[in-house]
């Protein structure tokens, strides 16, 4: 009982990190309808930065700091990269986004070459917040936790009981009519592909401590990104935040509780062959789940693409 | 007889390119780039051809090869009577067979759904290599001996320039089946689905289907380029099934130019080059290459093909002499201004990853200190020289442009 109330924090602290950068992606997306394959690099420059800050001015400084650079950045990507591309058509955009990824890793790699950063949780948060029998809860996952949540009541805040909020959601659906009344979308568009990216930054600052920070950080979580927005439905911000805790709490679950092949297929009637290793079937035998956690998101996407296009929560085709 | 020349023509280049580069690494050189142009004319069956982008495309080479692999192993255990230069139609089955499998779902839809599953089978698959060891042998991959099959001719393959000739027989077939291919009627169709499949459906045609074939199609050739790496480097790994490669595959596609059937055979050489010229020069080649690609995309959409034949108007007229001036004036100076960035970036990198004390660097045939400022201050005048030239002479390209292509008396 204790492993799981301990295994549900542990999910949710992967689900709402994935969220804060699905919730970005996913406004983009409905936005310029591309998918941004360069978020998690935006994400690993924040974590970058981040770093980067904290040898001077101290974590707290960073957090402040890393996210508007980054979304500054993205802001900047949109107005001279996107919107040129635009003109060609949607392929060439996501080829553009795939490229950008590609460039952002071997710059940060440029600078701060291929080791991992010795970048550390702040003092004022390496303590225990509380214990669940013997398992110990560190602070640092209960700030992340509040964190999330925060930005995720600010985001739903600005995006529905705010002019501009009224103003984005308008321009998602009828850019041209926004645009009659007198409203500067091209801007707004900026506006909005800077915010994601800056909450992708967020996200970096935060998990670069935990989850170390290495130029291949982006590759790792970039793809799982992909996954959670499209399992969630493209262009539902409450689909992405679903989906997010699902991955978050399938592969803590898998990883912790060792359910193996053996077992199951023993229970369903089949007798294991002897020597399992002259057997072909030995890899199914031997298989267990936490050898398989970290594909089953993947498994996960591709049954829903298969049999619901939509995704959980969504409105279009993806 | 207009058409069979470039093949002639092609094929005798094959016949003569180990003559001309003699060396074994050129012939390394010549392989690598054989098998990634069979694999880049499969990709853009899909992407170019088809109108489908997919993100997991090693998949079906990288399952190719491993079949060609284990029929090798069952060639030498069991001496099974088949010779080395007819595996590459196994890998070629194989990957056929996975793609009908996988395309029987993920061909319903184009655009992003289509490329949403390729990435994630692209990613099932790849994990699974590391799990299901019997076949993919796990993290250090299998290998096998190519020289144990039968002679064939009284040829063992012993050599690597007998396995070029393999490859060059193998290059030759696919891709003019490739292009023969994209001339059938269901060619044709995959063009019509790609451009606008609403209306391919009206004329009676199922888009889902088209696209289809064209994937298995596709799955088949670049099962045969696996099979082809399998023979030439005798192991296959995880790292030929990963997205890592369906990444690079796309990158060397898209160079290339995807609107032109020869697009991805010019990607796949330039792209060879860099890799194994560029990065014997340079730590930095993949900065390049990632910053190529992107002004790729978003100045030249169509690729270096698209380039290339931008220039067909203009030399039919017989005024592509108006061109020649005004590229050398902007071309040169641009390129002496890139050379100028790179040296700037090459410093900077220097001066941050050298272990203190190690001052002195190598760059373009000189040493230079990359502490001191003489060398920076000579890099930055000459890049910013040179650019200031070829701003300078642009609308000059610009209007000798205009002139080539407009068509004498008439006003266009």
């Amino acid at each position: 009982m204790d492993l799981i109330l301990v295994n549900i924090i542990d999910g949710l602290v992967t689900g709402l990190l994935l969220f804060m950068l699905s919730a970005g992606l996913t406004l983009i997306f409905s936005m310029m309808g591309v998918l941004n394959f360069a978020h998690a690099s935006f994400y690993m420059l924040g974590a970058y930065f981040a770093y980067q800050i904290s040898m001077y001015l101290g974590f707290w400084m960073g957090l402040l700091i890393a996210p508007p650079l980054v979304g500054l950045i993205g802001a900047a990507v949109e107005r001279y990269g996107l919107r040129r591309v635009h003109q060609y058509g949607h392929v060439p955009e996501l080829i553009f986004t795939f490229g950008l990824a590609l460039l952002i890793e071997e710059v940060v790699q440029f600078f701060w070459g291929r080791d991992q950063m010795p970048y550390q949780i702040p003092e004022a948060l390496q303590f225990v917040a509380f214990s669940i029998s013997s398992y110990d809860i560190p602070a640092y996952k209960v700030f992340m936790i509040f964190l999330s949540l925060i930005i995720f009541g600010g985001l739903l805040y600005v995006l529905t009981r705010t002019r501009v909020g009224m103003i984005i959601q308008a321009a998602l659906s009828y850019p041209r009519t926004v645009e009659a009344l007198g409203h500067n979308v091209p801007l707004v568009f900026m506006g909005v592909f800077g915010v994601g990216t800056a909450l992708a930054g967020v996200a970096g600052v935060i998990a670069g401590p935990v989850l170390s920070t290495f130029p291949g950080m982006a590759i790792v979580l970039g793809s799982i990104v992909f996954v959670t927005i499209v399992i969630g439905g493209l262009g539902s911000l409450g689909g992405a935040l679903i989906a997010a805790l699902i991955i978050g709490w399938l592969t803590t679950f898998a990883k912790t509780y060792n359910v193996r092949m053996e077992d199951i297929l023993t229970t369903i009637g089949f007798t294991k062959p002897e020597p399992i290793g002259d057997s072909g079937w030995q890899d199914l035998w031997t298989l267990t789940s936490p050898q398989i956690a970290d594909i089953l998101p993947y498994l996960l996407m591709v049954l829903i693409l298969v049999f619901r296009p939509h995704g959980l929560f969504g409105k279009r085709d993806a | 007889m207009g058409q069979l020349a470039p093949w002639v023509i092609a094929t005798a280049f094959l016949v003569a390119m180990p003559w001309i580069f003699a060396s074994n690494s050129a012939i390394t050189i010549m392989n690598q780039m054989a098998i990634t142009i069979i694999f880049a004319l499969s990709y853009n069956m899909l992407l170019g051809q088809g109108g489908m982008l997919s993100f997991g495309h090693a998949v079906y080479m990288g399952a190719g090869g491993f079949m060609c692999m284990h029929v090798m192993n069952m060639v030498q255990d069991q001496g099974l009577p088949l010779p080395l230069p007819l595996l590459p139609v196994f890998g070629g089955l194989f990957g056929l067979g996975l793609a009908t499998i996988v395309g029987s779902f993920s061909t319903r839809n184009a655009g992003t759904v289509f490329a949403m599953i390729s990435l994630g089978v692209g990613e099932l698959i790849a994990a699974s290599s590391v799990i299901v060891v019997s076949f993919f042998g796990g993290e250090e991959g299998i290998s096998g001996d190519r020289t144990y099959g039968l002679p064939v001719f009284g040829v063992e393959f012993l050599r690597q320039i007998e396995v070029y000739y393999l490859i060059a027989f193998w290059l030759v077939l696919s891709t003019l089946l490739m292009f023969l291919f994209s001339r059938t009627p269901i060619g044709r169709m995959a063009n019509a689905v790609r451009d606008n499949p609403e209306r391919a459906e009206f004329l009676g045609y199922s888009a889902r289907w088209v696209r289809f074939y064209s994937f298995c199609a596709s799955g088949f050739f670049a099962g045969i380029a696996g099979a082809l790496f399998a023979i030439n480097y005798e192991i296959v790994t995880e790292e030929n099934l990963n997205l890592g490669l369906s990444g690079a595959i796309l990158l060397i596609t898209f160079l290339g130019g995807i609107g032109v059937f020869f697009g991805p055979i010019i990607g796949a050489i330039v792209f060879t080059l860099l890799q194994t010229v560029l990065s014997l020069q340079t730590e930095l080649w993949q900065l390049y290459v990632g910053a190529l690609f992107l002004a790729t995309v978003m100045f030249f959409p169509s690729g270096l093909a698209g380039v290339l034949m931008m220039h067909v108007p203009a030399i039919k007229m017989g005024k592509w002499r108006y061109l020649v001036l005004p590229y050398v004036k902007t071309l040169i100076p641009a390129i002496f201004g890139i050379l100028g960035v790179s040296a700037m970036v090459e410093m900077m990198f220097h001066a941050r990853h050298a272990p203190t004390g190690d001052e002195e660097m190598g760059l373009f045939w000189m040493t230079v200190d990359s502490t001191s400022p003489l060398p920076w201050l000579v890099a930055a005048i000459i890049s910013v020289v040179c650019f200031w030239v070829t701003r300078r002479n642009a609308p000059e390209l610009v209007a000798a442009w205009h002139m080539a292509n407009t068509p004498d008396g008439g006003s266009a």
